[in-house]
């Protein structure tokens, strides 16, 4: 790795080549406001709120398109800088429900409080299921908005919740692109792209249909990038606690963490670390985990056949039943199917079992099929 | 597997996923991958954009089709044929890898001699695929190294399913594409732990880490750990045992998490045979189709409610950890078979978590030897990691095969066990969907994904729809030899003339009756890949008069 040194606000940073500076800033803790940024995406440039000054460049350039290279000074806060950021973030504000944020009392606002500026129910931020893990409310909080000077384009947007797991609502939409991208980019099947011009834009799929009838995945991955709350899951409880564990779906092997809430399985999230996934998850793995965890027709206690019927038993009687039976055949009698789907611990005492107790090796599952 | 064990010595994917990116070309042969392995699908996506060229073989267009350089559709059942027609035109334009077939491979004379029996001529005849093409691809595949091949069951399931993964590992010999980033031959595990449950002997012919059971050396090293007496004689496979169980040769059968009777063969003749059973015992999270067949019924834990691993395609053993508390009164798998052990007053089950149960995995498995639990808390290791120094192999065979040379199998092309005739025109190939998984027993719980797919849609190409009066969402009636099923038609080019596709996610259209039980001499591995049917338009059922 060829090494490089630049200096940010006065401080040395090192860094590798063919970072960009918001990188080397960002691997040196230095905050620089972004919205269209994305660590897996690549740069686009389109938010402009990361415009930095670089000693003899002219002009603002953007800190996520700019590649950083050896020496090179660079300062992310002047008040050219700022007016600059401030107006961006005020043409992105126009097209956004966004009262709240000016707000000072936006933290302690609930949902249904009367409201002293007539702000909306539906355009408030306590309703939108990002609250207080948006970043527009982390960027306008940074850069400051005070009054929008531009009139706010308050022309309601349509909301597409055709897709069973996840809605993409508009009228919060600040066209950063992630959610395109990461379709094009991460997952290739580039579902969706940024359609018409000028305020008429929006995130469309082809021939501006409903997402159930485009050429979706439904795999999410654009809903984890989205920062503000147009792309949301359908079911927005949050976890109390997060447990990582790996998907019992298809043999890749994806890293994943199980949310959990009142010792049920609400959400699953994607491990950016997984050595086999980097984060990705799929359709089933995403949304297809919780539902069948905690499902009204999971097996709770052990059944017995009598009369031809199962009916309800102890584990004591269960086991001690299948014990008692079980060793009255010879080997070449009894077979032993194991599960693909069961752990490496379960696969190995089962064919103990088989091997060691029942003596045969009529020991097998599911590989062939 | 075993394809894979005679000519590289070990069955296992030889590369990692993450080395993907390195390939300058990649085979996708007989995998439906974007929709049966997403995320790899996804990493070839990727890889196509950032250069990489693609080639799909596959008698149907999956999605990847669109992306690939090449798309080569073949017939059902024909792999053996394009693969040495490839690899004769490798040969004869001097594309192989020269040095390294003289350095670490075998038996190539013998192997180049075969090759003449496959003129293009005659693959164009056999596979269908034009002759240029199969050249084209093979000039492809030869000229961009490192290339990596993936496959998956369109490989496998065939009565020829060995011969056809020999097929592939000669190819990718003959190329040199085997011990590096980027190359390799690469089969996708279609269940989360296939590679655990083979790696810790839930294999008829060997123990733990593919030791023989019919090597006395190695089973007096299991008598010795286990304390008991063993028997030498290698057991049946699953697909054997259906059959001996419907003879009444075998009696009594203890299954795990498992739905036979749904994704087996021939499954009506499968569930006859569990009817027949004395003892039939079930250990399962939801009342299947087969645990309702069952004498006893088990209740077991779901991934969330237990600590273990699973390893994954790439052969990394990873932790799975327990979220919840067991639903209901559930226990988890390795609990309930110690206790049956314990029961039958066997010793060697007093395990009280998974991580002493993995310790005996490490002392009797090589592979195994290093990985315990308090390394798997930091990461996933890779087997080979037979020690706990050992940082675990993200490639195979990198200086040696794991047999030694790697070996040169020639081969004969052996068509399907059932082909189509007069009775039975077409040829019925079982495909995956994304929005569903296997039978159905997990996906069909979740309402979300039953919206994007309810019910099985027989993908029919609309010449022989027309030809047979079918409109696209009529109920149809599919019959082969074995059973019938009803089922609604999806009228789509993307399915060759002559065949139709299956997914066999739902019980109501048990697609598995219509499947051919017979089986690869080597793998034991049924013919889900080419069956022969006929397909009958069911008369709608007649409006109700006024």
């Amino acid at each position: 790795m060829d090494k490089i040194t630049l200096t940010i606000n006065g401080q040395e940073v090192k860094a590798t080549r063919g970072m960009t500076v918001l990188e080397a800033a960002q691997s040196a803790d230095i905050y620089v406001p972004t919205l269209c940024h994305y660590p897996d995406l690549e740069p686009y440039g389109g938010c402009r709120l990361c415009i930095v000054e670089i000693e003899k460049m002219r002009g603002l350039p953007t800190a996520c398109t700019t590649p950083a290279t050896d020496g090179m000074v660079v300062t992310t806060e002047s008040s050219a800088i700022q007016q600059v950021r401030q107006t961006s973030l005020e043409l992105i504000l126009s097209t956004h429900p966004c009262d709240c944020l000016e707000c000072h009392r936006r933290e302690r606002c609930g949902p249904y409080d009367i409201c002293l500026r007539h702000v909306a129910v539906t355009d408030r931020c306590v309703v939108c299921p990002a609250n207080d893990n948006c970043e527009l409310q982390q960027v306008a909080d940074y850069i400051g908005v005070h009054e929008l000077r531009i009139p706010r384009d308050t022309m309601p947007r349509t909301i597409d919740t055709s897709n069973p797991f996840f809605d993409l609502d508009r009228n919060r939409c600040i066209l950063c692109a992630r959610c395109v991208r990461a379709c094009q980019e991460i997952t290739g099947v580039g579902a969706i792209d940024m359609a018409y011009r000028g305020y008429g834009m929006k995130v469309a799929t082809f021939g501006d249909m409903p997402l159930m009838d485009s050429i979706c995945r439904s795999c999410g991955e654009c809903m984890v990038r989205c920062p503000v709350g147009a792309i949301t899951p359908k079911d927005t409880v949050l976890p109390e606690r997060e447990v990582k564990t790996v998907c019992t779906y298809c043999g890749i092997g994806c890293s994943m963490y199980l949310g959990v809430k009142d010792d049920k399985v609400i959400s699953v999230r994607g491990d950016e670390q997984g050595p086999a996934n980097q984060g990705r998850l799929c359709v089933k793995g995403r949304f297809g985990i919780a539902e069948f965890v905690n499902h009204r027709e999971r097996l709770t206690t052990p059944l017995i056949r009598k009369n031809g019927r199962l009916v309800k038993a102890s584990w004591d009687e269960a086991l001690d039943f299948i014990a008692g039976k079980l060793g009255k055949y010879r080997g070449d009698e009894v077979a032993v199917i194991s599960s693909a789907k069961s752990t490496n611990e379960d696969n190995y005492v089962m064919q103990k079992l088989a091997r060691a107790v029942l003596g045969t090796n009529n020991v097998d599952h599911c590989a062939r099929l | 597997m075993a394809g894979l064990v005679t000519t590289f010595g070990s069955g296992a994917s030889t590369n990692s996923i993450k080395d993907m990116s390195d390939a300058r070309c990649i085979l996708a042969i007989g995998t439906n991958t974007t929709e049966a392995h997403p995320i790899i699908g996804m990493n070839m996506r990727k890889a196509v954009r950032e250069g990489t060229r693609l080639i799909v073989a596959n008698p149907l267009e999956i999605p990847l089709v669109r992306d690939a350089d090449i798309w080569l559709q073949h017939r059902s059942g024909t792999d053996v044929v394009l693969l040495m027609g490839m690899m004769k035109v490798i040969v004869d334009e001097d594309l192989m890898d020269t040095a390294f077939i003289e350095e670490r491979c075998e038996n190539y004379d013998f192997f180049k001699d075969s090759l003449k029996n496959y003129p293009l001529s005659l693959v164009e005849n056999i596979t269908g695929v034009p002759g240029e093409k199969v050249a084209e691809a093979a000039r492809l595949y030869a000229t961009n190294s490192p290339a990596a091949i993936f496959y998956t069951m369109g490989i496998t399931q065939h009565t020829h399913g060995t011969d056809n993964v020999i097929a592939v590992a000669n190819l990718a010999m003959l190329t040199g594409n085997v011990g590096k980033p980027g190359s390799g031959v690469n089969p996708l595990r279609g269940q989360n732990n296939v590679q655990g449950a083979c790696d810790v002997g839930a294999l008829p012919n060997v123990y733990p880490g593919y030791q023989p059971v019919n090597n006395e050396d190695i089973k007096e090293k299991f008598e010795s750990a286990w304390g008991a007496r063993l028997n030498p004689t290698p057991g049946k496979t699953l697909t054997e045992i259906m059959p001996l169980a419907h003879e009444g040769k075998i009696k009594a059968m203890y299954l795990m998490g498992e739905n036979p009777s749904l994704s087996d063969p021939d499954s009506t003749h499968v569930r006859e045979a569990l009817r027949r059973l004395d003892l039939f015992v079930v250990q399962d999270i939801f009342l299947s189709e087969t645990a309702q067949l069952a004498d006893v019924v088990l209740p077991a834990t779901s991934f969330a409610e237990k600590d273990g691993t699973f390893t994954n395609t790439e052969r990394r053993v990873q932790r799975v950890r327990k979220a919840i508390e067991p639903v209901g009164d559930s226990r988890p798998d390795w609990w309930i078979t110690c206790q049956i052990a314990r029961r039958m007053g066997a010793s060697g089950f007093d395990f009280e978590h998974p991580s002493q149960i993995m310790e005996e995995i490490a002392s009797v498995t090589p592979s195994y030897g290093g990985i315990n639990y308090s390394r798997l808390e930091k990461e996933g290791l890779q087997w080979p990691c037979p020690t706990e120094e050992h940082p675990g192999t993200a490639i195979l065979h990198t200086e040696l095969f794991s047999r030694g040379k790697g070996h040169f199998v020639p081969l004969e092309y052996r068509p399907a066990a059932e082909l189509p005739d007069d009775e039975y025109p077409l040829v019925l190939t079982t495909d995956r969907s994304l929005f569903q998984f296997h039978t159905g027993t997990m996906t069909r719980k979740v309402r979300g994904l039953n919206t994007f797919l309810s019910e099985e849609l027989v993908a029919i190409n609309p010449g022989d729809a027309e030809a047979l009066g079918i409109d696209d969402g009529d109920k149809i009636q599919v019959i082969s030899r074995r059973g019938e099923v009803t089922a609604k038609a999806g009228v789509t080019e993307s399915t060759p003339p002559g065949t139709i596709a299956m997914t066999f996610h739902f019980a109501e259209t048990p697609t598995n009756e219509l499947t051919n039980p017979a089986l690869d001499p080597v793998s034991k591995i049924p013919e889900f890949k080419v069956a022969a049917v006929r397909v009958q338009k069911i008369g709608r059922v007649a409006a109700k008069t006024a």
